[in-house]
């Protein structure tokens, strides 16, 4: 699948020579099936609403009788998230943006910057080198984790080190810092092939006429394929955010306790049996670990569909 | 001294040669125009000497300096693009001044440049919009504009008018032609349409797979071709091309043209021929441009050589202004360029007569021009 494709491609308004039955078969299924899919949304958001003693008593799928806003509060702030002394989801959501977003900034740029180079500037080898980045997208999370740990270990061995001689570890050893430079990692095969396949499509005369007019090496990437790229950037900022934001395995396994991310801490504060099971406030805390990439598709999805590059070459 | 010198120039793809051993030299305001089949290497000699492509061996000077491995900015060159290439998140006057911008030209200096530009372009009003905000002729003046506002010593284009219509492309290249005339500006221009390269060239250099076939005016590789190829390429329709043998009769040299009966045309020697290349029982190639073919009737006046004959109408094909007859001459088809009310009829016999002052011979074997 070609990104370009995908971001490019403008849905017809109304298919050629259906017939009205044809339409109304079409809408009927599509309203069906939207409907399968947003049911367990709306449990969600209505038992979220409801007192606890309403959520194990009734039914599942009634309106909330005393509208309550309680399960929220209590999962933001006081709900009791495993061991840990700290209460409430808000201090995990932040360590899950404070990790998000720079690993979604820096492995997008990396990709642009690894795409721009291997269509525009491409070296002997660059195939081998893109195969291999490739290869990086279809390794299993699980298979990493270990040499990933050692290297991690080392770097917080380097941290330490340059703590004792500058008085700053840089960051090394960093739970968040972590987590970050491991999905920069794993996610730089993926941003790497969306933006080779959309710089493959650029026309490389533009790039030829930057050169002509002077343009160096970073002035023809940020001056020309940059403000060109708005439909690739939403994309892999789409699929990066929606990948590291969920991720579970990596921050499990490298960020424990205060320092792990939204998901770990959902998935404790689920697991914590304190007696009765506040389905109220799982199910509130699960909405708003879910809100961020829910937002993050409502705001840029609209840009999928613009063609940008009209009017660069006749077409 | 030559604005642009090409000495043996080669360059590589690999191990596929793509240019073998170039020699061009252009004058100061001179219009250097390449043509030659497609993949012949028009475009890739463009790009040597712009320097987006590297060169093998060889030398390639502008303005007297070598170029060889001078970055294309500092190459005192402008290119046109046959796409155009403009920035599209620019706007035209961004994309006008980008180059001077790069060059850190202070912002005021810039704006009153890109005015003058605009204006001798006469594309002020768009200065505000994108590029996909115009039609293809503005795209193509704003592609202009960005190589005029450098004040090159060369200008490179490459097919710029194949992306427009019949029409505007007939406009841009007036336009052009007067953009060069006016400006005295040095142009190498790569082109697949033999209209433009006779309109626009003072200088024309025709490639095949990347060997230069023939440098010359325009009236030299349209009336003095030095192969087959030339002969061949340039001209529409093509030059007619006939098997003849080299003869004696009534004591000079001429040229036979065999008929399936077993007679023959006699045709005296073209005065554009090397008698020293002729030797009698020689097979030559015989060629004559389609206007040289005509009747009695519309036979240059100042004809000194003119030979007579009746052939057969085979093919009658009006062109509004000129029409095109096929007749059948020594077994094989020629087409004559006559006027538009000629007075043929198709399967008639009918008199025609070849002027001679503008046919010429070539060698079969090695297929130069004798
Ligand atoms: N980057 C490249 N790598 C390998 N071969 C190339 C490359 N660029 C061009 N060629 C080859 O060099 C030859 C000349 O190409 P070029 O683009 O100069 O042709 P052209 O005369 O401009 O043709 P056209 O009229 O179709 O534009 C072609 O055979 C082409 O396949
Ligand atoms: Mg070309």
């Amino acid at each position: 699948m070609s990104a370009a494709d995908l971001v490019t491609s403008t849905p017809s308004r109304r298919g050629p020579g259906h017939s009205r039955t044809t339409r109304i078969v079409i809408y009927g299924l599509l309203f069906l099936f939207a409907l399968v899919y947003l049911v367990p949304l709306l449990v969600m958001v209505m038992t979220s609403l409801k007192p606890l003693d309403e959520v194990t008593g009734g039914n599942m799928f009634a309106l909330p009788r005393h509208l309550t806003f309680a399960p929220w509060s209590m999962a933001w702030g006081e709900a009791r998230i495993g061991v840990s002394e700290t209460r409430g989801i808000s201090g995990y959501f932040f360590n899950s943006v404070k990790m998000v977003v720079p690993a979604v900034l820096i492995s997008t740029l990396l990709g642009a910057l690894n795409g721009y180079v291997l269509t525009k500037w491409s070296f002997p080898g660059h195939k081998l080198v893109f195969g291999m980045m490739l290869f990086a997208c279809f390794i299993p999370f699980q298979s990493v984790i270990i040499p990933m740990a050692v290297i991690l270990g080392m770097l917080g061995r380097i941290g330490v080190n340059l703590a004792d001689l500058t008085g700053w570890s840089f960051g090394l050893g960093n739970a968040t810092v972590n987590l970050v430079i491991v999905h920069v990692i794993y996610g730089l095969g993926f941003t790497t092939l969306f933006f080779r396949n959309y710089y493959a499509a650029f026309p490389s005369e533009l790039i030829k006429a930057a050169m002509i007019d002077g343009a160096s090496f970073f002035q023809i990437f940020r001056r020309i394929l940059l403000p060109n790229s708005t439909p690739i950037i939403i994309v892999t900022v789409i699929y990066q955010f929606t990948n590291i934001w969920n991720d579970f395995l990596f921050g499990s396994t490298f960020a424990a306790g205060d320092t792990a991310p939204m998901t770990v801490a959902l998935n404790n504060l689920v697991n914590t049996s304190t007696g009765v099971v506040e389905y109220n406030v799982n199910m509130a805390a699960a909405i708003i670990a879910a809100a961020p990439t829910l937002l993050v598709y409502v705001i840029a999805g609209r840009y999928f569909v613009r063609g940008l590059m009209a009017g660069a070459v006749k077409g | 001294m030559a604005t642009l010198e090409i000495n043996s120039l080669r360059k590589r793809f690999g191990t596929i040669e793509v240019l073998k051993g170039i020699d061009i030299t252009l004058e100061k305001g001179g219009f250097l125009v390449l043509v030659g089949p497609s993949g012949c290497g028009k475009s890739t000699l463009l790009n040597t000497i712009a320097g987006l492509e590297g060169i093998s061996s060889g030398e390639i000077r502008i303005g007297g300096a070598v170029v060889n491995d001078l970055h294309p900015s500092k190459r005192d060159i402008a290119m046109v693009f046959q796409s155009y290439a403009l920035y599209p998140n620019m706007s035209v006057a961004e994309n006008i001044g980008f180059g001077m911008e790069m060059r850190g030209v202070p912002r005021a200096e810039r704006d009153q440049a890109v005015a003058s530009v605009a204006k001798t372009l006469q594309i002020e009003h768009l200065l505000s919009r994108r590029p996909s905000q115009l039609s293809g002729g503005q795209r193509q003046r704003v592609a202009m504009g960005r190589a005029l506002v450098r004040r090159p010593s060369v200008f490179l284009f490459d097919e710029p008018l194949s992306n427009l219509d019949a029409k505007l492309r007939v406009d841009m290249r007036v336009e052009i032609k007067r953009l060069h005339q006016t400006t005295g500006t040095t142009i190498v221009y790569v082109t697949h349409d033999q209209i433009e390269a006779m309109t626009l060239a003072t200088k024309i250099a025709v490639l095949k797979n990347g060997e230069l076939q023939q440098v010359g005016s325009p009236s030299e590789i349209y009336n003095r071709p030095a192969n087959m190829f030339v002969a061949d390429f340039m001209g529409s329709p093509a030059m007619n091309l006939l098997e003849g043998t080299v003869v004696q009769a009534d004591g000079q040299q001429r040229i036979a043209l065999a008929r399936k009966d077993g007679s023959s045309i006699m045709l005296p020697v073209p005065a554009s021929a090397d008698p020293a290349g002729l030797k009698d029982g020689a097979k030559v190639i015989f060629g004559i441009r389609p206007e040289a073919v005509n009747d009695d009737e519309s036979m240059d006046r100042n004809a000194r050589s003119v030979i007579r004959f009746d052939a057969s109408v085979e093919i009658i094909e009006p062109a509004g202004s000129d029409t095109y007859v096929v007749i059948r001459v020594a077994g094989k088809e020629v087409t004559a360029r006559m006027r538009a009310d000629a007075d043929v009829r198709l399967g008639q016999p009918h008199t025609f007569a070849f002027n001679l002052d503008k046919a010429v011979l070539f060698d079969p074997a090695t297929t130069r021009r004798i």
